[in-house]
């Protein structure tokens, strides 16, 4: 059967684009690892006049800032080439199943991880310098595809009626992309936090590190605010149309159903990180650490919701 | 960095701490206030919504899944009444959540008419004057000219305006402000969620929801009394049903039949015939999942859907007692499914029936018979019987679909309970000639909600509301430009460009510049016009 085979050519490039996402995060590794160790400015000197997410050129370009700079090269070539492959497989199963490749957790999980590397390389073609994410970002990429190919791995198969809604392509089609920013996102707050307490502590104090490589803590709790900024609204409309579907399918827009509490919950947590960083006293790391919390908010509805606190939502596909 | 003069946090988040002390009762009152739509109150609030939502997915929910409640009830006879206190099985209805919320929105109305009323200011105001040192800005220019002080100055405020600043000359500086949707949008997001609020209220107070299981070949209309579970909001009175009436002439499913996912549902139709009001001609129906009826504001769905096995049982004395369809609830993905059947009427004593109905039986060495595909492909009844009273005349109200078996006697045959399996068309005959049971075919049945909710709308327009608001609030970025010109002497000017935002945007840089380039061009080649 054509479906039968394009199922397995979607395994199949799916596989390859594991491991060249795998040799793409060694070498965004190496590249943090052999970057020389430049002792950046104080960010106070910075701030004034360009904007401090500027990163000051590698200084000494030395033998190992070429090295470096040659490896993060090859690592982005690497993420493009694995993303072309990603890409593929999440075609290959939508065209296998005759409909869009998200109806199971599985499927969730793989078109969801290629929407963070898209996110990624979206990034690096405006700004090359958000290279030093790349680890950060392959890293729950492959941890995500990792996880889908054995614990959530489904046969491509078509939908249960209640989720056969173009409200639902909608709804999951919003909640994938902004977990797919939400997630760089966090990415980069987990970066920030690293990156403040390092500054906090005296120049003389910090031992060389490759933490040298990323941007300036101020820079980085922006970047993080951005991405933040730029899902909360995809989620927001994402829980509409939800709500949308709900009606349609079961004349209730709203009723707290497991899912719909924790899609609510996330909602909330993240509007709480946007007013931290509007209140005094909560800004910066504190309003960072709500972030991470509502990360782990959307992990908890993504799985353990969804595998035990099953409700009206009979998505999963698991088991 | 922050520029307090741009933020629009409440003013009482700034206030010097010394508390409620020495104030009298209105000053008391005014420092609760202050207090409660303070931003850091709103914070805690929005933590303390969370966080209560929490237990709300965690047990089950009196209305998500009763049953789930009442098993719950059953397993921790010990933990109920205190969960129960707490109203922890009904937690999106429980007082104090309503307290949280109520607070939380009494503070945001708090919070937003004082903000509105000085954004409306702050947008009929002249963009603040330039500060004395533009160069201490976050985002400053500053370069040298031979275009004149004036040349300089009508350039800037020429810029700024192709670039929809609002400007303002005042001597040899101009200033700019711009962005002032996002204020805008942050405080229509904050207003629709109010009347979110409000529709969801309308919708309990003025709405309904129904539920009722029809079999095939039988309908029902729409009074309270047809229904099988039913809510309504207070405010519903007695006539505000709407009077149509539907009936089910048939019922098809297809079903996955191979693979991973065998027996998974693909397709529900609920073919229907329903009037309007009565008198109306009837009108045909294809009820779907996703794909509701519509009559006169009321919106009727299909929820679920089952087998209803028909019998007819003649009693002791040879006469017909029962005859027709009795709906059996599924119990597994397969459709094995449980119910009785009860016939008061039988002589000399009433009988009652427990069953399984197997769509496609087998008989499991371990588990018994069970049905291991959802749809008709071995159809089996399997039934055991009882006789004495059945209780119905008890008063207490029994459930449809269980046997009160406290005053009758299973029917043994050999020294064992009689238990027999039934093709369609075969009849199960109990001992001593107490009856028969015919086993005659099967219908379908299909569980319908009907429900009406006159909040839903408003309800969707605030959430376009809120959505819009908050693309607003967060994507546009206010920020100032001041650019200011000083005579330098010997025919030269200083120009100084800044720029101040309030958000987190980097956008404000490329925008200086861009402004700088603009003015370069201008400085340069003006003294040459204005000697012709
Ligand atoms: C129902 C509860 C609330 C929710 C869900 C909520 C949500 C949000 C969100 C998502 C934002 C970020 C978007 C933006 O910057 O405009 C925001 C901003 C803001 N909220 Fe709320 N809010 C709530 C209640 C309140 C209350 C009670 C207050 C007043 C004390 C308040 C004051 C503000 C202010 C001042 C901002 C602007 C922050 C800034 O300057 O960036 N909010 N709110």
């Amino acid at each position: 059967m054509a479906s039968e085979t394009a199922a397995q050519l979607s395994n199949n490039l799916l596989y390859c684009a594991m491991v060249a996402y795998a040799i793409a995060m060694f070498c965004y590794a190496a590249e943090l690892a052999f970057a020389p160790r430049v002792r950046r400015a104080e960010p106070a000197l910075v701030g004034s006049g360009a904007p401090a997410s500027e990163l000051p050129p590698a200084a000494d370009q030395g033998d190992g800032a070429e090295r470096s700079d040659r490896l993060g090269r090859v690592a982005v070539s690497l993420t493009t080439l694995a993303f072309g492959l990603h890409l593929g497989a999440v075609i290959a199963r939508g065209v296998s199943a005759g409909r869009a490749p998200w109806g199971n957790m599985y499927e969730f999980s793989v078109t969801g991880s290629m929407v963070v590397t898209a996110v990624f390389l979206v990034l690096l073609a405006r700004k090359a310098e958000v290279r030093y994410l790349g680890l950060f970002v392959m890293l729950p990429v492959l941890l995500t595809l990792g996880l889908a190919v054995t614990v959530l791995y489904t046969k491509s198969e078509q939908l249960v009626p209640a989720l056969k809604s173009v409200w639902l392509l909608i709804h999951v089609t919003a909640a994938i992309i902004a977990s797919g920013i939400f997630t760089i996102g966090f990415a980069q707050t987990i970066c920030y936090l690293v990156q403040d307490r390092r500054e906090r502590r005296p120049v003389e104090q910090r031992g060389p590190s490759f933490m040298d490589r990323l941007p300036p803590a101020a820079a980085l709790d922006r970047a993080a605010y951005r991405m933040h900024a730029f899902a909360f609204p995809i989620w927001t409309f994402a829980v509409i149309a939800g709500a949308i579907w709900a009606e349609n399918a079961w004349g209730r827009y709203w009723g707290w159903d497991p899912k719909e509490t924790w899609a609510f919950i996330t909602w909330m947590v993240y509007a709480c990180y946007l007013h931290a960083r509007a209140t005094a006293g909560w800004r910066g790391r504190k309003a960072a650490y709500v972030a991470l919390f509502g990360y782990s908010t959307f992990l908890f509805n993504y799985l353990v919701v969804n595998i035990w606190l099953v409700g009206f939502h009979s998505y999963a596909g698991v088991g | 960095m922050v520029d307090t003069a741009l933020s629009t946090a409440p003013e009482a988040d700034r206030e010097p701490p010394g508390g409620p002390v020495a104030l009298g009762p209105l000053g008391f009152l005014r420092w609760m206030w202050r207090q409660l739509t303070s931003m850091r109150t709103a914070l805690i609030l929005l933590f303390l919504l969370t966080l209560g939502a929490v237990p709300g997915s965690l047990v089950p929910q009196q209305g998500v899944n009763p049953l789930r409640v009442a098993q719950f009830k059953a397993q921790h006879p010990a933990l109920a009444p205190w969960y129960e206190r707490f109203s922890l099985f009904d937690v999106f209805s429980a007082p104090w959540f309503a307290a949280i919320y109520l607070l939380l929105f009494i503070s945001l109305a708090g919070c937003v008419l004082p903000r509105s009323r000085a954004h409306w200011a702050a947008s009929r105001a002249r963009p603040p004057a330039a500060p004395r040192n533009l160069s201490r800005l976050p985002v400053a220019r500053t370069w040298t000219t031979t275009a004149p002080v004036p040349v300089v100055v009508e350039a800037a405020r020429t810029a700024l305006r192709a670039r929809r600043f609002r400007v303002d000359v005042a001597g040899t500086a101009v200033a700019g402000e711009k962005g002032y949707l996002r204020e805008t949008g942050n405080l229509v997001f904050h207003v629709a969620l109010l009347l979110l609020l409000v529709a969801v209220a309308v919708g309990n107070l003025w709405g309904y929801k129904g539920s009722v299981l029809v079999t095939q070949g039988s309908g029902f209309s729409n009074t309270v009394s047809a229904y099988d579970t039913f809510r309504q909001g207070v405010a519903v009175g007695p006539g505000s049903l709407s009077p149509f009436s539907l009936r089910l002439d048939s019922f098809s499913v297809r079903y996955q039949q191979d693979g991973d996912q065998r027996g998974a549902p693909r397709d529900f139709h609920a073919h229907v015939m329903f009037t309007s009001t009565p008198g109306a001609t009837p009108r045909r129906y294809d009820l779907r999942v996703n794909h509701p009826l519509v009559v006169g504001g009321t919106r009727i769905f299909l929820l679920g859907n089952g087998y209803a096995p028909e019998f007819t049982v003649r009693d002791g004395t040879g006469a017909v007692a029962f005859s027709g369809p009795v709906p059996f609830l599924p119990r597994d993905s397969n459709n094995t499914s449980t119910g009785v059947v009860k016939v008061p009427s039988a002589r000399p004593t009433q009988l009652g029936f427990e069953g399984l109905f197997l769509p496609s039986a087998v008989l499991d060495p371990v588990r018994g018979p069970i049905s291991v595909f959802p749809d008709e492909r071995l159809p089996r009844a399997v039934l055991t019987a009882w006789t004495g009273n059945l209780g119905l005349d008890a008063g207490a109200p029994q459930s449809v679909y269980r046997l009160d078996t406290t005053r009758m006697a299973q029917v043994q045959m050999g020294g064992r309970p009689l238990a027999q399996s039934l093709a369609p068309g075969q009849t199960m005959t109990l001992p001593g000639g107490q009856g028969t049971i015919r086993f005659d075919g099967v219908r379908r049945w299909a569980t319908l909600q009907v429900s009406r909710d006159p909040g839903k709308g408003p309800a969707l327009v605030s959430a376009a509301l809120a959505l819009v608001g908050l693309m607003l609030s967060l994507f546009v970025s206010r920020r100032r430009v001041w650019v200011r010109a000083s005579d330098l002497g010997g025919g030269r000017t200083l120009v100084e460009v800044a720029g101040l935002a309030r958000t987190d945007s980097d956008r404000l840089g490329d925008e200086v510049d861009d402004l700088t380039a603009g003015l370069r061009a201008v400085a340069v080649q003006e003294p040459f016009d204005e000697e012709d």
